[in-house]
C-alpha cells in the first residue's frame, strides 16, 4: 500500500516507539512505575514532561497498583490515560486491571512481557499477560517495534471507541523488542493527533430525564464503582462479553484507516498469516518469535515443503473465525507457548487454538511446545525442528507426545 | 404491580449509579454518635479535618463545628483525635 504522507524513519528500540506513541497521543494522564523491561517507557516519558515537551500529568506513584489505579480514576474522570508494566508489575496490577475493565475505563496500558518470579529473571516470557487473559481487556501482541508504535496508537482508538469503552493492552517482548534498535517509520505529531482525535462519551439518562455524558463531571454528579450485589453484578459481567463482541468491528475500522493513513497493516488487524493459504503444517505463535518463524518457512517453501505460520496479533477477543479460516489446510499445526499453564496439560495459546479448531473437520493433528520461558533464545535451528515434527505428524497423524518442551536441557 | 429487574441491555454500564453519593444518607448505620462538650472545645477544627466522611461541616456564621447526622456513620475517629477530649460516643438512643 501506498501512502502520500511523509514519514521520517528513525532508529527507535521497542520502549522508545511506546513513549513516542504516547508523546504524540495527546496523553491527559500517565502514571507509571519503572521496573525491567518496562523502564525505558518510563524513563524516556518523564523526559518528554520534564523537557517540556508535553503538557502530560505525570504522576509517580509508589507502586504498580496505585499506577493503574490513578490511571484508571483519570480516566474515569474524562482523561486520556496511559501507564506501562511488566512482570511482577503487572501481578501487582492484578486487582486494578479487573477494576479498570469493570469501570469501563478506556486505559490504554503498554506491557513489556517477561517472566515471573521466582527464580528471579527479568527476560522476555509471556506468564505476566497470559496472567490477565481473562480480565477483559482488549490484548495485542506486536511483532517488533514498528508495530508497536503503531498499535499503540491504534489503542486509543480502540479503547476510547463509545461503544466499547474497553481497556487495551499492549504487548512487547521484553529485550527482544523493547531493547532492539530497529528503524521506524514515525508520523509527523499533527498526524497523529489527528488520528487519536479527543475522547468521545456516550450519552446516558439521569435520575431527572437529563442527557450527560459517561464520566466524573461535579456539575452532573453520579457514583462510579459503586457495591454490585448478586442482583446486578451477573448483568454487568455480560456487558463487558457484549464489548468484545463487538470489538472486532472497531479494532478492524481502526487498523484499516490507520493503514489507509501510513500505508502499514499487520495481517487484518487480529491474525497476520505467512504462506498459509496452502499450507499443511503451521506454527502459531504470539509476538516477535514470528519473525524467526516466518524465516524458516521461506527455507522450508525453498524445498518444496508446504509450511505457514500464523502470527496472533489479537489475542483478545480471540478471531476465532479468522484462525479457523487461515488454518483451513493444516493437516498438522504446532503452537508455540512463551508461558506454561502448570500442570494444565499444554500452554495457554495451545488450549484455546485447539478449543477453537475442535469443530472443524477433519480436524488437524494439533501439538503444543512450551519455549523460551525466561528468555531463552528460540533460534532457527529449533523452529526447523518443530517443522520437522509436523511433517511427520501430517504424513503418519500418531501424536507421540502432545506438549513438549523446546530448548530446555532435558 | 411488581416491576421485572432490568436485563443487561438496559442497565447503565459499569453499574454507574444516576445520583451523587450525597443523595444516600449513611448517618443510619451509625451505633454511637459524636456529641460535643461546648465548655472543652477549643475550635481548633481537627475533627473536622480527621473526619473520613465530611460530615464535620465548620459553620462560618458561628465559627464552630457541627456534625451532619446524615453522613455521620458514628465511627469515632473525631473523638479519639480531639486533643482537648470534648468529644464523647454516645450510643443511639441513649443520653
Amino acid at each position: 500500500m501506498t501512502t502520500k504522507l511523509e514519514q521520517k524513519v528513525i532508529p527507535l528500540n521497542g520502549d522508545e516507539a511506546v513513549a513516542l506513541a504516547v508523546k504524540q497521543s495527546d496523553v491527559d494522564v500517565v502514571a507509571a512505575y519503572p521496573i525491567t523491561p518496562q523502564t525505558i517507557i518510563v524513563e524516556k516519558f518523564s523526559e518528554y514532561v520534564a523537557n517540556g515537551e508535553v503538557d502530560t500529568e505525570f504522576v509517580c506513584v509508589e507502586s504498580e497498583h496505585s499506577a493503574l489505579a490513578a490511571s484508571l480514576t483519570a480516566s474515569l474522570t474524562g482523561a486520556r490515560a496511559f501507564t506501562a508494566t511488566a512482570s511482577a508489575g503487572l501481578a501487582l496490577m492484578h486487582e486494578m486491571v479487573y477494576v479498570t475493565a469493570g469501570c469501563r475505563a478506556p486505559v490504554v496500558m503498554a506491557v513489556t512481557n517477561r517472566a515471573l518470579s521466582a527464580p528471579i529473571n527479568i527476560h522476555c516470557d509471556h506468564s505476566d499477560a497470559m496472567a490477565e487473559r481473562d480480565s477483559g481487556w482488549v490484548q495485542i501482541w506486536a511483532e517488533n517495534a514498528q508495530e508497536t508504535y503503531d498499535s499503540v496508537i491504534q489503542a486509543f482508538r480502540i479503547a476510547e471507541h463509545k461503544d466499547l469503552l474497553t481497556p487495551v493492552m499492549i504487548n512487547l517482548d521484553g529485550f527482544f523488542l523493547s531493547h532492539t534498535l530497529e528503524n521506524v517509520k514515525v508520523l509527523p505529531d499533527d498526524e497523529v493527533r489527528k488520528f487519536v482525535r479527543t475522547r468521545e462519551f456516550p450519552l446516558v439518562t439521569d435520575t431527572e430525564g437529563k442527557q450527560v455524558p459517561f464520566k466524573l463531571d461535579p456539575n452532573n454528579p453520579l457514583t462510579l464503582g459503586p457495591l454490585d450485589l448478586p442482583d446486578y453484578y451477573f448483568e454487568h459481567k455480560r456487558q463487558q462479553e457484549e464489548a468484545m463482541h463487538i470489538a472486532p468491528q472497531i479494532i478492524k475500522d481502526v487498523h484499516d484507516e490507520y493503514a489507509q493513513l501510513t500505508g502499514r497493516s499487520y495481517g487484518n488487524g487480529f491474525v497476520d498469516t505467512y504462506r498459509t493459504e496452502d499450507a499443511e503444517i503451521v506454527t502459531v505463535c504470539l509476538g516477535s518469535a514470528a519473525g524467526t518463524t516466518k524465516t524458516v518457512v521461506d527455507f522450508l517453501r525453498s524445498q518444496g515443503i508446504k509450511a505457514g505460520a500464523l502470527r496472533i496479533r489479537t489475542f483478545r477477543p480471540m478471531p476465532v473465525e479468522d484462525v479457523v479460516k487461515s488454518l483451513e489446510h493444516a493437516k498438522a499445526i504446532a503452537v508455540l507457548d512463551r508461558s506454561n499453564s502448570v500442570g494444565a496439560n499444554g500452554g495457554p495459546l495451545f488450549h484455546e487454538i485447539r478449543h477453537t479448531l475442535y469443530e472443524t473437520l477433519p480436524r488437524p493433528s494439533m501439538i503444543n511446545y512450551i519455549y523460551g520461558l525466561g528468555g531463552r533464545d528460540l533460534p532457527p535451528k529449533i523452529i526447523h525442528g518443530i517443522y520437522k515434527d509436523l511433517y511427520e505428524l501430517s504424513k503418519t497423524g500418531r501424536v507421540q507426545q502432545r506438549v513438549q518442551f523446546a530448548g530446555v536441557r532435558e | 404491580m411488581t416491576q421485572q429487574p432490568k436485563t443487561w441491555k438496559e442497565i447503565s454500564p459499569a453499574g454507574v449509579c444516576w445520583r451523587p453519593a450525597t443523595d444516600y444518607l449513611t448517618g443510619d448505620w451509625r451505633t454511637f454518635r459524636p456529641v460535643k462538650d461546648p465548655s472543652k472545645c477549643t475550635k481548633c477544627l481537627l475533627c473536622h479535618m480527621v473526619c473520613p466522611d465530611s460530615a464535620i461541616k465548620y459553620n462560618k456564621q458561628t465559627m464552630d463545628v457541627e456534625f451532619d447526622y446524615n453522613y455521620c456513620k458514628g465511627c469515632g475517629i473525631c473523638a479519639n483525635e480531639c486533643n482537648s477530649k470534648a468529644i464523647k460516643m454516645v450510643k443511639e438512643g441513649e443520653e
